[in-house]
């Protein structure tokens, strides 16, 4: 029975997705968990997981289209076999692009938050009739005119053989009666998940999956107030507490470096680098252009960590579980906080660009970064990260690593301070230098502590002297 | 505890009621001369003489009818049909005299009568004689129906519908009568609606009655080893179903898969399937699976008679299908 496969609501906001790229051609086999495409979101490049099992039949939407939540994009059967029945639907159901008010998400959300008894993010299911047969919906009842949780007969229609099965108009995929009153107990959103049963179908096990990810997260956070609402001090929650939901984003940072964490043994090496000549370099140069372009610190930082990586492979390398990868090209990773979280997109093969053009690639990922359309490969396999908290004052910190790569450098604020310094006499003054505290978080399991020291040295060398990196 | 086959169970148990008490008695086709078509009534005869081990024509609404009058006035009649292909014949006198005596003469007249015989597919019989028809006696009210897998449930089975009031129908199963178990020494009744958790699992209830409970049986054996925990049910009894003990077990498992092998329209698996998703909607995470006998009279090529039916393979692949590993 061929299934219908309906542009997802990959984000909470989400209220279409543009298709970025196809995975697969039609006639493809496609396996269920599959990354079928790639949707750009209202937030980021998603990859949209396959729901249905089967040959991809045809291709509705393809990539560049922009495609409302609920619409067909695509549908999945058996070879062969008649889909005229679901494509005739999916063209009559279909609003038409840009017309009509997008559905109140945000609104919605907040109400369910603060609805006493939470609403179901499903709306009845109102299947017209007992016998599991179609029953369009009038035109009347056209999605534009339809408010999601109003329980007007919402869905598509009751599943039954050869029809595609049910896609609601609020975007929400199906849902399992238990996984329904699951959500429905943890108040949670079923916008949230994404289902892994048949045609999307959301199941018990992710409800399940999605509020383990929630209770590792909070059980840290909220670790010692619970021990104190056990002696009975006061209790965890309250009505003022916000929840706020998780986006994907936010999601996928606490998985990456929660695993990170707890699998790579991190060791930590500070030194204080002094900054006069990079400082001064900076300035000659900025200075120096007649454009009025610049040149930012972390540019700089980026291409002399990579001369620094470069004499250093052990530290551009990856642990492989029965092997180590030592990887050729330097790709530098650049921590960038969001409002929605952190990112950290990649200026590939450092070593062998100038300043001038990890500057300007630089420039470009971050304003796209703002804009959510980083893709994955702006992002992806970073073989060493930098996070640079200066700006805020930070004086030193230590920075979980960034997997693949192995290492992150932390960097905190230049600050003048008052150094000892001695001159070849022998003999000790006090001078005022602008200093930098540099801390290397580091992955035991590829990197000794000689190794990063060695590394930390030259690093500080060079970033004292950039000339050095010449030699 | 004895190890004897099912059929010797069923054997000891007429035995030891028609010792017990002299209104019992065994009437049908072959029964007596021939110690039973099955040899369930093996002895019998030698032990209890023509007048309580009747061999009748071949006339099985007469005989039927017989039995219902003598239960009527206080015997307590064993009727034997040779297999329930033939007592299609009987069915108005189970359906309108047996099943509504006790309620039209207003509890005046009781109906203390076992009807009993081989009921589902057997083996090489074609479209006339391999059948399962329990539902057409599952369907009426006045009825009590069960339908034994083991030969510890048939004995005591047997034991407790001889000594019930009210009519009960059996179903043997002709594939299970060589068939081998522990039967407890001592006299023992098994209640009528109480189904039998055979193997606690927690992730499907496989629910089942008569032959097929093997299969789901086997099919845990196999699932256990993909790391998939099933819980399988024998209901034994299909009217009064034990719906608490499945109740139970899906609050437990959230999912569930019913075999039964006789065809899926308007079966005793799907009246099952039906009440399990109607009483525990919101507890279900699939929709309950059936796997029973393609709608379609049995084939008498062999390969075909075995695809047509349930096995293994099929309850596997149904248990993941709810899972949604399939």
């Amino acid at each position: 029975m061929a299934a219908a496969v309906p542009m997802l609501a990959l984000s909470p906001t989400m209220t279409e997705g543009t298709i970025a790229a196809w995975k697969y051609n039609e006639g493809d086999e496609i396996k269920r968990g599959a990354v079928l495409c790639e949707v750009e979101t209202d937030k980021a490049v998603m990859d949209y997981e396959a729901g249905a099992q089967g040959t991809l039949l045809k291709i509705v939407a393809p990539a560049g289209t922009s495609v409302k939540v609920g619409d067909l994009i695509a549908v999945i059967g058996s070879k062969g076999e008649d889909i005229s029945s679901i494509l005739a639907q999916a063209t009559a159901s279909a609003a038409p692009a840009g017309s009509g008010p997008v559905p109140p998400v945000q609104a919605l959300k907040t109400e369910l938050l603060q609805s006493p008894t939470p609403q179901m993010s499903t709306p009845p299911s109102s299947t017209p009739n007992n016998s599991g047969t179609q029953t369009p919906i009038p035109q009347s009842q056209a999605p534009q005119e339809q408010q999601p949780f109003n329980g007007s007969p919402s869905v598509l229609g009751g599943p039954s053989p050869g029809k595609p099965a049910p896609v609601l108009q609020s975007g929400v995929a199906p849902s399992s009666p238990l996984a329904r009153k699951l959500a429905q107990q943890a108040g949670l959103d079923l916008r949230m998940l994404q289902g892994s049963g048949p045609g999307g179908r959301i199941v018990k096990r992710d409800v399940s999956r999605y509020l383990e990810s929630i209770s590792s997260r909070s059980s840290k956070a909220l670790g010692a107030e619970t021990n104190k609402s056990q002696s009975g001090a006061y209790t965890v929650s309250t009505s003022e507490d916000t929840i706020v939901p998780v986006t994907r984003l936010r999601q996928t940072i606490a998985r990456r470096l929660g695993e990170s964490m707890r699998e790579a043994p991190h060791f930590y090496l500070r030194m204080a680098i002094d900054m006069e000549h990079l400082i001064n370099l900076r300035n000659a140069y900025n200075q120096a252009r007649k454009d009025g372009f610049t040149v930012s610190f972390n540019a700089i930082f980026m291409k002399l960590a990579a001369m620094a990586i470069a004499k250093h492979p052990q530290v551009n390398s990856t642990w492989m579980g029965d092997h180590i990868q030592i990887h050729s090209r330097i790709d530098v990773a650049l921590a960038v906080a969001l409002e929605e979280g952190l990112v950290a997109p990649v200026v590939r093969d450092c070593a062998h660009k100038g300043i001038e053009e990890i500057e300007r690639e630089l420039r470009d990922l971050i304003s796209r970064a703002k804009e959510g359309n980083l893709k994955p490969e702006d992002y992806e396999g970073a073989t060493f990260t930098i996070s640079n908290l200066g700006a805020w004052g930070v004086e030193e910190f230590t920075a979980i690593i960034n997997p693949p790569g192995s290492a992150i450098l932390a960097l905190g604020a230049i600050k003048k301070e008052a150094v000892v310094h001695s001159n070849a006499q022998g003999e000790d003054s006090l001078v005022i230098r602008p200093m930098m505290r540099a801390t290397l978080s580091s992955d035991h399991r590829t990197i000794d502590g000689a190794v990063a020291a060695a590394f930390m040295k030259d690093l500080a060398a060079i970033w004292e002297d950039p000339a050095k990196a010449l030699f | 505890m004895a190890i004897m086959t099912y059929r010797e169970a069923l054997n000891r148990a007429l035995d030891e009621e028609m010792a017990r008490d002299p209104s019992v008695f065994l009437m049908g086709e072959e029964v007596a001369e021939y110690d039973g078509a099955y040899k369930v009534s093996k002895g019998l005869l030698a032990k209890y003489g023509p007048k309580r081990v009747i061999d009748t024509p071949i006339t099985e609404l007469g005989f039927t009818g017989i039995g219902v009058g003598a239960a009527q006035v206080g015997l307590r009649p064993v009727i034997e049909w040779m297999t329930h292909n033939f007592a299609l014949l009987a069915l108005d006198q189970v359906v309108n005299n047996a099943a509504k005596m006790r309620y039209m003469s207003g509890g005046r007249f009781k109906m203390p009568i076992v009807f009993r015989g081989p009921n589902g597919p057997a083996e090489y019989l074609a479209a006339q004689h391999s059948q399962s028809f329990a539902s057409y006696w599952a369907h009426i009210p006045g009825l009590k129906v069960v339908a034994p897998a083991f030969p510890a449930d048939a004995y005591g089975l047997l034991k407790s519908a001889i000594r019930d009031d009210d009519p009960v129908v059996v179903l043997e199963a002709e594939m299970l009568y060589g068939t081998s178990g522990e039967v407890p020494d001592a006299e023992t009744l098994i209640p009528i609606g109480r189904a039998n958790i055979l193997k606690t699992g927690t992730d499907v209830s496989l629910i089942s009655f008569s032959k097929p409970v093997r299969y789901c049986l086997d099919a845990a054996l196999e699932l256990e080893k993909e790391g998939i925990s099933a819980e399988v049910i024998d209901l034994r009894s299909l009217r009064p179903l034990d719906m608490e003990t499945l109740y139970h077990s899906v609050e437990k498992t959230n999912r569930a898969v019913v075999v039964d092998e006789a065809w899926p329209v308007a079966s005793v698996g799907s009246h099952i399937a039906f009440i399990i998703s109607h009483d525990r909607f919101d507890l279900l995470d699939a929709p309950v699976e059936l796997v029973s006998s393609h709608d379609v009279p049995m084939p008498y090529n062999h390969q075909l008679e075995l695809e047509v039916q349930p096995g293994v393979k099929k309850i596997m692949s149904a248990v993941k299908r709810v899972l949604y590993l399939e």
